[in-house]
């Protein structure tokens, strides 16, 4: 539905898009994943047509972004950040304007406005004027209007910044709803959002992408090897050097843990060293308590690719 | 087309939802009314030949008012985001508001009328010269509104929209008188620029095509320079 090729986007003298090339297939929840000034809102804004790129290509819907643009406005519902919408005007008649502004036919707006307000929840504000709503309303009414035209893709920047945790989880679940019957593209810094709601995220870090992939892809992926964390009972330093005798183990660190041992172990593949160490302790009859896989969040994750680029830039420097 | 219609319609609703129409309205009939009433006492002469003048002046201070908020406040709230990213060309945005503020603009001098009323009850006035005028201050009304959408086009601010849209149109207006000063081709230009030759035709009764291709050309470049300005966003 979205295919994006080398776009860059270069302002006075950084690229706050560079060259970066993903596709969005139909029917998918993509996440936009970075920290602030990444290039999410740029992209997306390019994908909009609100702004042309500086080189390279972008199809939205099969239509080119440069040179049918009007054609790809028909068929996109953006939610910019910051939900703008005009604060004089009454729920249902602001809806009515834009549905008129997107071509919808007269005889199918009331139908369709009122599809609109059931699926965000918002049927009982209708006649309020949106300047008085709370931020939650006002974002629904924002993502009303994304949906009033049936689009075929649905771009929402930051849809869940500045709500409360019900609100949150609220907005959540009805774009997850949204992604049974449209294509969504949608950029956030939260994390655990990307893991509930997203079929597959995009990190992207100083204009680039950093990791493409599913959410559990990715944290397979930079798990490298297997980490362990066992409680044993026993004489630390002893039990430290008989694991560091297995050869599937790259290091081994502990400490003390009220009257036993947290032990960390690290593996040196992708090989599961869980048998291995468990073999290992009862060989030598220590008493186990827990041994467990360290999963790592998506937040490390993120952390970690984005941070990795300027360590290293300030080692070599 | 019916994208101008659509925004033509939320520009003109936003105009009353918010006080600034009712403000400027009243504002400018209570000035026009005190001046029409000025000039009449001291003419003593069933026409509007002073007033009119008075009335050009206050429009020179109240058209950016009406047009001040036009682009600066969408700009401001971000909401031009969400309009040019639906499917509407920048032509269309701009000519729909175009419309709506020439319109309220229309509604603003309507009331007048009530001048003309006074005077043909208590006398017997020309209305020739005053049919031509009402045509020229519409004329006048789409330059000046255009002048005031272009600036609300440049910034993000409706203060400073209103201000310079104000400062530009008293330039316009006193440029005219510069050109007394001397002859030649540059004060030609002058006064060929300057609105206040062209509109005072429109006082005496003349209807020139000179005059109304001044106004209509004018308007229109103004337009398309804002189209461009709108559409920068890509390329700046």
């Amino acid at each position: 539905m979205i295919k994006v090729k080398n776009l860059v986007k270069r302002y006075v003298n950084v690229n706050a898009v560079d060259n970066i090339s993903f596709d969005v297939e139909e029917n998918e929840i993509v996440g936009l994943l970075g920290p602030n000034g990444a290039g999410k809102t740029t992209t997306m804004r390019i994908l909009t047509c609100f702004m042309p790129a500086t080189a390279g290509s972008a199809t939205v819907a099969g239509y080119d972004v440069f040179t049918d643009s009007l054609n790809v406005r028909q068929e996109i519902g953006y939610l910019p950040e910051n939900v703008p919408l005009y604060l004089d005007m009454r729920v249902k008649e602001y809806l009515m304007f834009r549905s008129k502004l997107k071509n919808i036919p007269r005889r199918e707006r009331r139908k369709k406005i009122e599809y609109c307000l059931e699926m965000t929840g918002i049927t009982d504000v209708q006649n309020q004027i949106i300047g008085t709503l709370s931020k939650g309303y006002k974002q629904r009414v924002g993502l009303a209007d994304t949906l009033v035209h049936d689009p075929k893709i649905l771009i929402l920047d930051e849809p869940t910044i500045g709500l409360d945790p019900n609100q949150i989880r609220q907005i959540r679940s009805v774009i997850k709803s949204l992604g049974q019957k449209h294509t969504v593209l949608l950029s956030t810094h939260i994390l655990p959002e990307v893991e509930m709601v997203c079929d597959r995220v995009m990190i992207i870090d100083k204009g680039k992408i950093v990791a493409m992939d599913t959410p559990a892809n990715l944290m397979r992926q930079l798990k490298t090897g297997s980490n362990l964390v066992l409680e044993i009972r026993g004489d630390g330093e002893k039990i430290k050097r008989s694991l560091s005798g297995i050869d599937t183990v790259q290091s081994v660190s502990y400490r003390k843990k009220d009257d036993a041992n947290e032990f960390y172990i690290d593996g040196n593949g992708e090989k599961d060293i869980r048998e291995d160490v468990f073999n290992c302790i009862v060989k030598d009859n220590y008493i186990l308590r827990e041994m467990r896989r360290q999963t790592i969040t998506l937040e490390e994750i993120f952390h970690q690719v984005t941070t990795k680029e300027t360590e290293e830039e300030t080692a070599s420097a | 087309m019916r994208n101008v219609t659509t925004i033509f319609q939320r520009e003109i609703l936003s105009y009353f939802y918010s006080p600034i129409a009712y403000v400027v309205i009243s504002v400018f009939l209570i000035a026009s009314g005190f001046f029409f009433a000025g000039n009449l006492q001291f003419w003593q002469e069933a026409s509007l030949k002073g007033s009119l003048d008075s009335i050009q002046f206050f429009l020179l201070l109240l058209t950016p008012v009406i047009t001040m908020k036009l682009f600066a406040d969408e700009s401001k709230s971000g909401t031009m985001e969400t309009l040019m990213t639906s499917p509407v060309t920048d032509f269309d945005v701009v000519f729909g508001k175009f419309l709506a503020a020439l319109s309220l603009y229309t509604v603003m001098i309507l009331p007048t009328w009530i001048y003309v009323l006074f005077l043909s009850i208590f006398g017997n006035p020309d209305f020739g010269p005053i049919f031509s005028s009402y045509i020229g201050l519409l004329l006048m009304g789409g330059l000046f509104v255009s002048i005031g959408l272009l600036v609300s086009s440049l910034t993000k601010n409706q203060v400073v929209a209103a201000v310079i849209g104000i400062v530009a149109l008293i330039i316009l207006w006193v440029v005219g008188f510069l050109s007394t000063y001397g002859d030649g081709w540059f004060y030609e230009t002058l006064r060929y620029i300057g609105t206040y030759d062209h509109w005072s035709s429109f006082t005496k009764g003349i209807v020139d095509t000179r005059d109304v291709i001044y106004y209509l050309s004018f308007t229109a470049l103004l337009l398309f320079i804002t189209v461009r300005n709108v559409e920068s966003r890509k390329w700046r």
